[in-house]
């Protein structure tokens, strides 16, 4: 029996020292744990996905969400912008704070890990507000009119109906709907079907979709779900950081696993970003 | 017992310790990454606040559209493969890993996205849409 034999510097070879990675094995299975949290998040963008193919039609993002704290409506995309703007922030800061570790800076990565708690805690704040904007809806809400549902407005007293996609419909032909929509709404009515506001069962952005609220909850939701645990880690971790652990330690690495983690999150609402807000 | 999860002597150079010389190298990098992402982020809101996916008064298509949408899509690539590869550090990781992270979840993400899509434009010509069935 022949063979051939080869000669492999041991350089080359893994040789069963250590990880075949060259990485530790904390880091190594939060990768495994963050590829299979992107395939969840993956699944329920391609589901959004699925459900807003097959729909006829689909709220537009900045049409839904154009209201800013204290300012009122009339700001497209503004304030999830300004969200955006503070999560990739809390992202910066905590790469910073992994950097400050490998130079074993105790000060420098406390305070970078205290900005970055600061900057989640802004976050989940905020989209608190956008669902508490969201849930209660727009000051007059929605009507069935003949020509199908429209959110209801007034300029000054006069009676605005938008259609969405920038339809509106003013002045006499407004009223004439108004109208039509109490007539619509059945005999004995004296004002039209109304519908304020948005919960699992329907939303006035979108009428004919129901589950346009249902993706809305579900994914920001669990999304906010993420944030507000990561913020958790980053606080256990400053704690951690500073009471000396990690000096003690010789290496700040559990800095960067949360980082993993932290970063991920931002990962994940840059999709979010786009495919529920900007499409 | 020995623990094998901790580092050994700074023997994997992406975990090891670094001087202020290097710190000072990946600051800046940091900070590059941030001004990119941040441009990034201010252009999308700009063409979702200018560019409608109506034009008119009666609510009809733009036809440019579809090119927005995909550069949002395209943009949106982009950024996560700035904070996957430089904030994650992916990018420094040794090539087996990478491709033991990225190849997998790329496969199944297309495959899901391409099965849903098939799927829901089925559903779309035949019931005209999901919400058009009634129980």
């Amino acid at each position: 029996m022949g063979g051939v034999t080869e000669n492999i510097s041991k350089g080359k070879l893994w040789g069963g020292d250590g990880s075949p990675f060259r990485i530790s094995y904390g880091k190594q299975w939060m990768w495994m744990f963050l590829v299979s949290d992107a395939l969840t998040f993956g699944g329920l963008l391609t589901a959004y996905g699925f459900a807003r193919h097959s729909a006829d039609s689909w709220p537009i993002g900045e049409e839904t969400f154009n209201a800013m704290p204290f300012l009122g409506n009339g700001y497209p995309l503004l304030y999830v912008a300004l969200m955006t703007f503070i999560l990739i922030v809390s992202s910066v800061t905590m790469v910073l704070a992994v950097e400050a570790g490998h130079r074993k800076d105790k000060k420098g990565v406390a305070k970078w890990l205290l900005l970055t708690v600061v900057g989640g805690l802004f976050f989940v704040g905020s989209q608190a507000w956008e669902w508490y904007h969201f849930i209660h809806g727009t000051h007059f809400g929605s009507i069935l009119t003949t020509d199908g549902w429209a959110v209801v407005d007034y300029v000054g007293t006069d009676l605005v109906l938008k259609f969405g996609r920038g339809v509106e419909v003013v002045g006499t032909e407004a009223q004439n709907l108004w109208e039509g929509a109490i007539t619509l709404a059945g005999t004995g009515a004296v004002e039209p079907i109304t519908m304020q506001g948005a919960n699992l069962i329907e939303n006035e952005y979108a009428p004919n979709v129901p589950q346009y609220a249902d993706f809305f909850f579900f994914i920001t939701g669990f999304h906010g779900f993420h944030v507000f645990s990561g913020v958790v880690f980053n606080l256990i971790i400053y704690i951690n950081v500073v009471r000396g652990v990690y000096d003690k330690r010789g290496h700040f690495e559990m800095v960067e696993k949360v980082g993993l983690y932290w970063h991920f999150v931002d990962l994940v609402w840059v999709f979010v970003f786009t495919f529920f807000y900007l499409v | 017992m020995e623990r094998d999860d901790l580092i050994r002597d700074n023997a994997y150079s992406l975990s090891a310790n670094h001087d202020e010389e290097h710190g000072r190298v990946i600051r800046k990098k940091i900070i590059k990454v941030t001004v990119i992402l941040t441009a990034v982020t201010v252009f999308e809101v700009l063409m979702g606040a200018f560019l409608k996916q109506y034009t008119g008064e009666n609510g009809a298509d733009n036809p440019i559209w579809p090119y927005v949408k995909w550069s949002f899509i395209v943009l949106t690539i982009i950024k996560a493969a700035y904070i996957v590869l430089v904030f994650m550090h992916l990018g420094d990781e040794r090539k087996n890993f990478k491709w033991v992270i990225l190849g997998p979840y790329i496969l199944f993400i297309l495959y899901l996205i391409f099965i849903c899509l098939t799927e829901s434009t089925y559903w779309h010509d035949v019931f005209g849409g999901v919400n058009s069935i009634t129980p």
